[in-house]
């Protein structure tokens, strides 16, 4: 029983990470209709730039965080700008395969500039494990959680509350209408891909926090997708539900079964949503005419 | 479809119509390309003999996809889990069970067709990139049941040995002698993709890929055909994966990873999805271009030393996703359509319409 509910408390906090991958997912396919393959790659860049700014550069935490930040959004909009605005019009089928080519691209980028070694973010987050009733909670954990949940809360409420949420969120229901409402889709769509590389950057940096920066990182990315899946692709609050279903379910699947169950039990959710219900639990279902 | 018939080429009947081969210059033109890529282990080197065995497997597993992706409109993003198949199979009953070479192929086959039909049933419900998906998901659950449970026949993320194919005694261990294995096998396998798009069963996927309810309404049964691509495209990986097991002869799960899949995608889409002589361009040129960066990062890393491990490791990948990157936007019907575009002209030579 103990066991049970120290790997769900894990599962809850990691999966707080993972809803945050499937929140940049969702950002961009909710104005966008593209499907982000490479959030692991821009997870990595952020969790990168991160790294060079404090070891390398030897700056402080909070200017780091800033550098990461803009890097990260420079990264988004680079994205944006070369690969997706010039297929703007064309099947989504080539926007998907674009963002499969780039999880190429940056991964030898990547591997250019930084290396294939693992390299160790210093301690930045304060704090000590902390243990409620017998289970321990690991204080970067408890960070990592608190801190995807804040970012959580601000883009909901920048989606909900502002001229520039409502304004994405009109582009998400129908390009064509919020043109003609004097909306300019271009920039909507850029500032996705800025969103995407905010919340890329701070999954990055906290995932590299725990488990060190390198290539390794931008495999976690993939995690987000039977989260982003079960949720319901354009749905913000089901990000939220799937990535932490993915994460209690694969914790404990991995630590009561067997280890290597870990890897697999998020595409195993994965399958059963697809064959279940495939618009996700949120999801918008679409209606299909000839 | 070319648009532009050769000169003086007139169909007179329906099959004539049909022709793969039309006129006597393209047969010619067959006989003496056939003859002289099987001619063509004489006077080439190990190197350049592997290179194109490799480009044989390749090929065979791009048509697979091409039949699926390019006519039947469903993307697989599990090809290469689906050669892991094939090539478990083979090596697991020539290895393990003392089968032959001959026996274990179409039993690798098949076994990956299977395989692939059970991870293909999502589409019933699901399509576009929800399938990729659901194709994703056996690109990871595959190679983890192989490197864990099934540890003790697999041997696991240690590499499992694999024996030559033999022909009565000789053994295939050579570059030479895999030429003449796999090049056969290549050949004949791009002939079926080539005639399978103009049976029904060809037509059917081609409706589906153009609009799957449109198709229901005119009576294709989608659900059936959509399966039957999936079995082909596997049935191809796991040929594909049974030749690359006994060509290497180790085969490890890192073999077959989600970067292999997204290979054989892009190989699909520089060369042309839908278009079986695509597949072939898509494919040779690809794996030539990765050659020659390979050459490049090598003499690259002479230059700059300091920096050169990573050099010659980060080269591939760019080039890679740049190239892919580049089709897509400028030229998305691959080289297959600039290979129209040139026998069109070429006809028409010299009038310019």
């Amino acid at each position: 029983m103990e066991a049970v509910l120290q790997y769900t408390a894990n599962g809850l906090m990691v999966g707080g990470v993972y809803a945050l991958i499937a929140l940049g997912i969702v950002l961009v396919y909710k104005s966008t209709s593209v499907f982000n393959f490479a959030i692991g790659q821009m997870m990595m860049f952020g969790a990168f730039f991160f790294w060079m700014s404090m070891e390398q550069f030897g700056l402080p935490v909070w200017i780091s965080l800033v550098v990461s930040l803009v890097g990260s959004i420079a990264l988004g909009l680079l994205i944006e700008r070369f690969t997706l605005r010039p297929l703007i019009g064309q099947p989504l089928l080539s926007a998907v395969l674009v963002t499969l080519a780039l999880v190429y691209f940056l991964n030898g980028v990547a591997m250019g500039i930084w290396g294939a070694y693992q390299h160790r973010l210093p301690e930045f987050l304060p704090g000590a494990p902390v243990s409620i009733g017998g289970i321990v909670f690991s204080h970067d954990l408890l960070w990592s959680f608190f801190l995807a949940m804040a970012l959580f809360v601000l883009l909901f409420l920048f989606y909900q509350r502002t001229r520039m949420g409502l304004a994405m969120r009109a582009t998400a229901e129908s390009h064509q209408v919020a043109q003609a409402r004097g909306i300019n889709v271009r920039t909507i769509f850029s500032m996705s891909w800025a969103l995407c590389g905010v919340v890329a950057a701070v999954g990055g940096m906290l995932l590299g926090y725990r488990l060190g920066v390198s290539q390794f990182l931008a495999l976690i990315g993939l995690k987000a997708f039977p989260a982003v899946l079960f949720g319901g692709l354009d749905s913000i609050g089901g990000a939220l539900i799937g990535g932490l279903t993915v994460g209690v379910l694969e914790n404990l699947a991995g630590g009561l079964v067997a280890t290597w169950m870990m890897e697999i039990t998020p595409y195993i959710i994965l399958l059963v949503v697809l064959i279940i219900r495939p618009e996700g639990l949120f999801g918008l279902k679409r209606i299909e005419r000839i | 479809m070319a648009v532009a018939r050769p000169c003086g080429t007139y169909d007179e009947s329906y099959a004539k119509d049909m022709a793969i081969v039309r006129t006597r210059l393209q047969w010619i033109i067959l006989v003496i390309g056939l003859v002289f890529l099987f001619s063509l282990p004489l006077f080439l080197s190990g190197r350049w003999l592997n290179l194109l065995n490799f480009i044989g497997i390749s090929l065979i597993a791009v048509h697979g996809l091409n039949i699926l992706t390019g006519y039947c409109g469903q993307i697989s993003l599990g090809q290469a889990a689906f050669m892991a198949v094939g090539a478990y199979t083979s090596g697991i009953l020539t290895a393990k069970l003392g089968w032959s070479f001959w026996a274990a192929l179409p039993c690798a086959a098949l076994s990956a067709g299977i395989i692939g039909l059970i991870f293909g049933l999502p589409s019933l419900r699901v399509k576009g990139f929800y399938l990729a998906m659901a194709t994703l998901a056996a690109q990871f659950i595959i190679p983890a049941l192989i490197s864990n449970p099934l540890e003790g026949i697999t041997g696991g993320v240690h590499s499992m040995r694999v024996s030559a194919p033999r022909i009565g005694d000789f053994a295939c261990t050579s570059a030479q002698s895999m030429f003449y294995i796999i090049i056969p096998i290549a050949v004949l396998m791009t002939f079926f993709a080539k005639n399978l798009v103009r049976t029904g069963v060809g037509r059917a996927f081609i409706a589906i890929r153009d609009n799957d309810l449109a198709a229901e309404v005119q009576g294709v049964n989608v659900f059936r055909y959509k399966l039957l691509a999936f079995f082909i495209c596997s049935v191809y990986a796991g040929v594909a994966g049974c030749l690359w097991a006994h060509w290497m002869r180790a085969i490890n799960p890192d073999h077959f990873t989600l970067m292999d899949s997204i290979w054989y995608v892009g190989m699909m889409i520089v060369g042309g999805m839908g278009s079986t002589a695509g597949a072939v361009f898509g494919v040779a040129f690809l794996r030539i271009l990765d050659e020659l960066t390979k050459v490049l990062g090598m003499w690259l890393s002479g230059i700059f030393v300091a920096w050169g491990a990573f050099l010659q490791a980060a080269l591939g990948p760019i080039v890679y996703g740049l190239v892919i990157m580049l089709f897509i936007i400028f030229e998305p019907r691959g080289l297959a359509h600039r290979w129209e575009i040139f026998k069109t002209s070429y006809r028409l030579r010299p009038f310019a319409y």
